[in-house]
């Protein structure tokens, strides 16, 4: 099988999202994978059980982790650096989950007006979640 | 694509696109079923917090229900791992030769990964910790 080596971009819109798809959903696997390593590094073996430690994996905010009958959230789990990264990680999250649903949709519409209005309502719930985001890493 | 095409769920079904079928199909699946978990998740939390909702509460019982929670953990791990490959076979082209035995390897890394935590799922189901 021969294997094309190059191949010319066409630099659109389209192209630029496959290209975020790929490279956020790597991001996401690297940002899971550090708030695992780091709730390790700050004694969550002793601090978490198994439920916590996923819910710190994928959201680190003590807010998100203090409902599962953890004793206490002690300092270095809550300050600036792990509330950019919350943010951070929402707002990559939901722009890959938010345009992998667009373009499902987009496969079983045809009506140019549909796909406007879908584009806009994904515009709008990115938005949102964001504000979400921001107002629930910030209030804990 | 496939509606304006008049391919139907049978035709599709019929199609043998053997393993990049199977796993294109079951990346779309499992990552409709991550937005549908995170979706319900945000609205359940938020409206269990501000107004202790019995209907939130019916929710959160739902998700975190051990069934439930086998299938948001296939979804999570089987999209992760999925993605995982094709973003580097998309970055690195070169892996492409292998693309048979990546899916072969990709299968072999979910598979344990999935049954150890499911096993213990479905036994805290019955046995509570």
């Amino acid at each position: 099988m021969s294997i094309p080596q190059r191949v010319r971009p066409s630099g659109s819109w389209e192209h630029l999202l496959w290209i975020f798809t790929r490279l956020s959903g790597l991001a996401l696997l690297l940002f899971g994978a550090f708030s695992l390593g780091m709730g390790f590094v700050l004694g969550g073996r002793t601090q978490l059980d198994l439920p916590g430690f996923v819910r710190w994996m994928f959201f680190p905010n003590p807010n998100h982790v203090v409902n599962s009958n953890i004793p206490d959230v002690t300092a270095g789990w809550s300050n600036a650096f792990w509330q950019i990264y919350s943010v951070l990680m929402v707002a990559l999250a939901s722009a890959h989950g938010l345009n992998g649903v667009r373009m499902v949709l987009e496969d079983y519409l045809r009506r140019p007006l549909a796909v406007v209005v879908v584009r806009m309502l994904i515009a709008g719930a990115w938005i949102g979640a964001i504000i979400v985001a921001v107002y629930v890493i910030l209030a804990s | 694509m496939a509606a304006s095409r008049g391919v139907s769920i049978i035709q599709s079904l019929r199609y043998r696109g053997r393993q990049g079928m199977v796993s294109w199909t079951l990346h779309r699946l499992t990552g409709l079923g991550i937005v549908l978990f995170v979706g319900m998740h945000v609205v359940a939390a938020f409206f269990l917090q501000q107004f202790g909702d019995p209907v939130a509460t019916a929710i959160t019982a739902f998700y975190e229900s051990w069934p439930t929670q086998l299938f948001v953990y296939f979804c999570i791990l089987y999209h992760a791992i999925n993605g995982g490959r094709v973003a580097l076979m998309d970055l690195f082209p070169r892996l492409l030769r292998y693309q048979h035995e990546l899916v072969w390897l990709q299968w072999a890394i979910f598979t344990p990964a999935y049954l150890v935590p499911a096993f213990y799922l479905i036994r805290s189901a019955w046995i509570p910790a």
